[in-house]
């Protein structure tokens, strides 16, 4: 195995072509789980922690962008955590204050997990993945990023940049249900936000996390609206039937938080 | 591959190999087993250690990223041969019963004094979300971050 350690966005643009086998690693959080495993042995590794291009965040024309290498512990601190509150409430429910120390959204979007909790609030904010290779860039927005579980549309040459987001300050929040209030897969999750428009996103209850919008005077249908636009199955952690269920009442409560 | 880090204020090498952990270097390369080895996937918390002052979980860390940084174990808390004062509440509280999850509550303790000197009962809760206990049920270990909090 190699451990490729660039020092810039352009170096790792160039590793990444040359070693399209490159696993990147970030925050290693679902990386070393599968190595101390054995369940991955990738031929390379290419590690981007190095990399500050990737990392921090800025406000750019009334929208912010999010590098890849954003961790959660940095997503809920002030004033970010202001500009997009949803965001910062999920990012509190992963995992435990080390896993919110190393854990990335950028790594998040990379393993595009149907439970992924960054991934609802940055549906509902209209978020738009940048992507880029030695053949340049592009823009993707989240809904046609994320294939399947875990399944995304980056090419082996590519690596994520980080993502745009609007709809900063406008009123939005995050619910998740598990067995606990740390260290928990969700059972489902779900983000709100109202403005101009209804917005939900639910995670853990369909192959990907899925957006739904509704106007402004659909408030009393939007609760069921959700939970039928939902396709869970019974796993180890739930049943279909609680997820459904579990989302209209979450609907429901998130609407009366962000109507007030 | 060869490492070069700072690991308890003292610069030192190591040959690793490259899919392996930093726990792994640690404990194997390092001689500092201190931080143990117990889900290997981040959900005890026993490896808990600093990496440029962040709390982290060492068995999530590759190796080689940890190269040019700072790390500093449970071994690195105990100053001049005294322990630190964590360490000393962990003992007086009865708060250690078989001590595995010990080294990494008292780094993830230390981590959230070094921030907060006055935790409620809630910061502390979350603080430690992250490390679990098997034996003492987490009352002898909240009694001894309350003491320790009041010793600082
Ligand atoms: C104990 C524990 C608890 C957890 N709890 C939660 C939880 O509550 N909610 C949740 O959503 N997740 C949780 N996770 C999963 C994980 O922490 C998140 O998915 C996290 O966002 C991954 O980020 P990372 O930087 O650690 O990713 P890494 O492990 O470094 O990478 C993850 C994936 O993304 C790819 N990747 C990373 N960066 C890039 C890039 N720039 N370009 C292209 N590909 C890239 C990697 O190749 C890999 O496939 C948990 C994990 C653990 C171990
Ligand atoms: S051994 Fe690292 S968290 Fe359990
Ligand atoms: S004292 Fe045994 S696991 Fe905590």
């Amino acid at each position: 195995m190699d451990v490729l350690t660039p020092r810039s966005l352009e170096q790792a643009l160039r590793l990444k072509a040359e070693r399209p086998d490159a696993v990147p690693i970030q925050g290693g959080t679902d990386v070393m789980v599968e190595l101390n495993f054995d369940r991955a042995r990738p031929a390379a590794l290419l590690n981007l922690n190095e990399v500050a291009e990737l990392r921090g965040w800025s406000r750019q024309n009334g929208r912010v962008w999010l590098g890849s290498g954003l961790t959660y512990a940095e997503a809920m601190e002030r004033p970010l955590a202001e500009a997009l509150p949803a965001l910062a409430e999920a990012a509190r429910t992963v995992g435990g204050p080390q896993i919110r120390n190393r854990g990335t959204i950028g790594g998040n979007l990379g393993t595009a997990s149907p439970a992924g909790d960054a991934l609802p609030p940055l549906l509902v904010c209209g978020a738009e993945v940048k992507i880029a290779s030695v053949r340049g860039e592009r823009i993707v927005p989240l809904p046609d990023f994320v294939v399947g579980p875990k399944r995304n549309v980056l090419a082996e040459d590519e690596l994520i940049l980080g993502v745009s987001v609007g709809g900063t300050e406008s009123r939005q929040t995050f619910m998740k249900v598990g067995p606990r209030n740390a260290m928990v897969i969700a059972v489902v999750s779900l983000a709100v936000r109202v403005d101009g428009d209804l917005r939900a996103a639910f995670g853990s209850a369909g192959p990907v996390p899925t957006l739904v919008r509704a106007g402004l005077g659909d408030v009393d249908s939007f609760p069921q609206r959700v939970a039928e636009a939902a396709s869970p199955i019974d796993d180890v952690r739930g049943t279909a039937s609680y997820r459904r269920h579990a989302l209209r009442i979450l609907t429901r409560r998130a609407l009366d938080r962000c109507l007030v | 591959m060869r490492i070069e880090l700072s690991v308890n204020g003292e610069p030192c090498e190591a040959d690793v190999w490259e899919g392996e952990s930093l726990l792994y270097a640690l404990r194997e390369r390092l001689g500092l087993p201190g931080s143990k080895n117990a889900c290997e996937q981040g959900e005890c918390g026993s490896c808990s250690v600093l990496l440029d002052g962040k709390l982290v979980c060492a068995c999530l860390v590759l190796a080689a990223q940890a190269e040019g940084h700072e790390i500093v174990t449970v071994e690195g808390l105990a100053e001049d041969g005294r322990l630190h004062k964590v360490q000393e509440a962990f003992v007086a509280a009865g708060a250690v019963q078989c001590g595995f999850c010990t080294p990494g509550l008292v780094v993830a303790t230390a981590d959230l004094l070094a921030r907060n000197v006055y935790p409620s009962d809630d910061d502390i809760r979350e603080a430690l979300s992250g490390n679990l206990c098997r034996c003492t049920g987490y009352a002898k270990i909240f009694d001894a971050v309350r003491m320790a909090a009041a010793s600082l």
